[in-house]
């Protein structure tokens, strides 16, 4: 007791606890929410095909997030592009969680929920809205077929860069975009995840 | 250079940011001063400039919002014999309680330039652009304040030789 720590016993006696921070922050997303603040709200949940981070804006569903994009690396980008007013706030995804839990328990055939289409532009942006209304549940489509719904026959390879930047997988479903050989072809959140959806689509 | 997104804002700093408000305002006031300080800075944060000194930001804005509930709180002025109660972490021994309690009771001042460059880690400049005054202030009210502390300790009666007046930062 010679020469007392007085700085680093302070800091270890005001230390909160996890639950006592936990607390506040729920409290500060809400009031966030409330004062129009909360730009980016995100969660995560628990699926067949891993975790998927889910990113909403007040416009709606912006982002969905397989891990093996690396959640911090795209909550960077959501950052950098929309902005950094970002917290992990729950509530504004319930429904989002909700539905997806009734799509993998086959229970759900289409979501119905608020996208914001904003991190896709040009011709992307309408490969993936004919995707979200044409190719329904359970079937498939080649990228040619794909193209010519997006209106440029010719732009299969465009297609496939679509469906692999396609910032709402899941919800918009590139995964039952199929090559025109019968192979399964390359998804963003890799084949065992492509193989995962389109066998719960054939079977539900 | 990129700006982080606001949630790793809250994890980096929201613990410190806790203490400073602990320190300052007791427990009674910390939970709200805590969450007005991330509240602010969550809707002044678009425009804060990438490089700046994030904690430093937050503490200045914690200051601040500790005023306006010291001052909000002065005006109910319902006198009480007691200081608030000291609130420690939970598994504080005695000695972390005396230790909290004797923070609770030093004068406003040398318990924000201890929260501040103790618990915050400021420099002394820093403390002093908040508190107003000089650096060389703030390092002293720093010093007085830690000296107090000291004498919390069972088996200590007397300030010493205050070794913490140098030991400080010199910045």
């Amino acid at each position: 007791m010679n020469s007392p720590d007085v700085p680093g016993d302070l800091a270890q006696a005001l230390a909160a606890t996890p639950a006592h921070l936990t607390a506040l922050h729920e409290r500060l997303a809400a009031a966030a929410e409330v004062g129009g603040v909360l730009d980016i709200a995100y969660r995560t949940v628990d699926t067949p095909v891993g975790t998927l981070l889910l990113a909403a804006t007040e416009l709606g569903l912006v982002r969905v997030a397989y891990a093996s994009e690396n959640h911090y690396a795209v909550l960077q980008t959501l950052a950098d592009r929309i902005s950094p007013r970002i917290l992990a706030a729950p509530t504004r995804l319930d429904a989002t969680a909700r539905e997806l839990d009734e799509y993998f328990a086959g229970r759900r055939r289409s979501f119905d929920l608020a996208l914001d289409w904003r991190l896709s532009a040009g011709f992307r942006a309408t490969v993936l809205q004919h995707l979200a209304t044409d190719v329904a549940y359970g079937q498939t489509a080649t990228y040619g077929t794909v193209a010519q719904l997006a209106g440029n026959p010719k732009a299969v390879r465009a297609v496939g860069t679509a469906c692999a930047t396609n910032p709402l997988p899941v919800i918009v479903p590139c995964h039952r975009v199929v090559r025109s050989d019968g192979g399964m072809g390359g998804y963003l959140g890799g084949p065992d995840a492509k193989r995962t959806l389109l066998t719960l689509e054939a079977t539900a | 250079m990129k700006k982080q997104s606001f949630e790793t804002v809250v994890a980096d700093h929201g613990p410190t940011v806790l203490r400073v408000c602990l320190a300052v305002l007791g427990p009674g006031e910390a939970d709200d001063a805590w969450s007005e300080t991330f509240l602010s800075a969550m809707k002044a944060y678009p425009d804060l400039p990438a490089d700046a000194n994030v904690e430093a930001w937050l503490v200045t804005i914690a200051h601040r919002k500790a005023v306006d509930v010291t001052r909000a709180a002065a005006r109910r002025a319902i006198p009480v014999d007691e200081v608030p109660e000291a609130c420690a972490a939970p598994g504080a021994d005695a000695r972390d309680l005396d230790l909290v309690e004797a923070m609770s009771k030093l004068p406003a001042k040398q318990k924000q330039a201890v929260a501040y460059h103790y618990l915050a880690s400021l420099p002394y400049a820093d403390v002093a652009a908040i508190l107003g005054g000089t650096t060389d202030a703030a390092r002293r009210a720093s010093a007085d304040g830690i000296a107090a502390l000291r004498r919390s300790y069972p088996g200590i009666t007397e300030p010493g030789t205050t070794a913490s007046g140098i030991t400080g930062e010199q910045r």
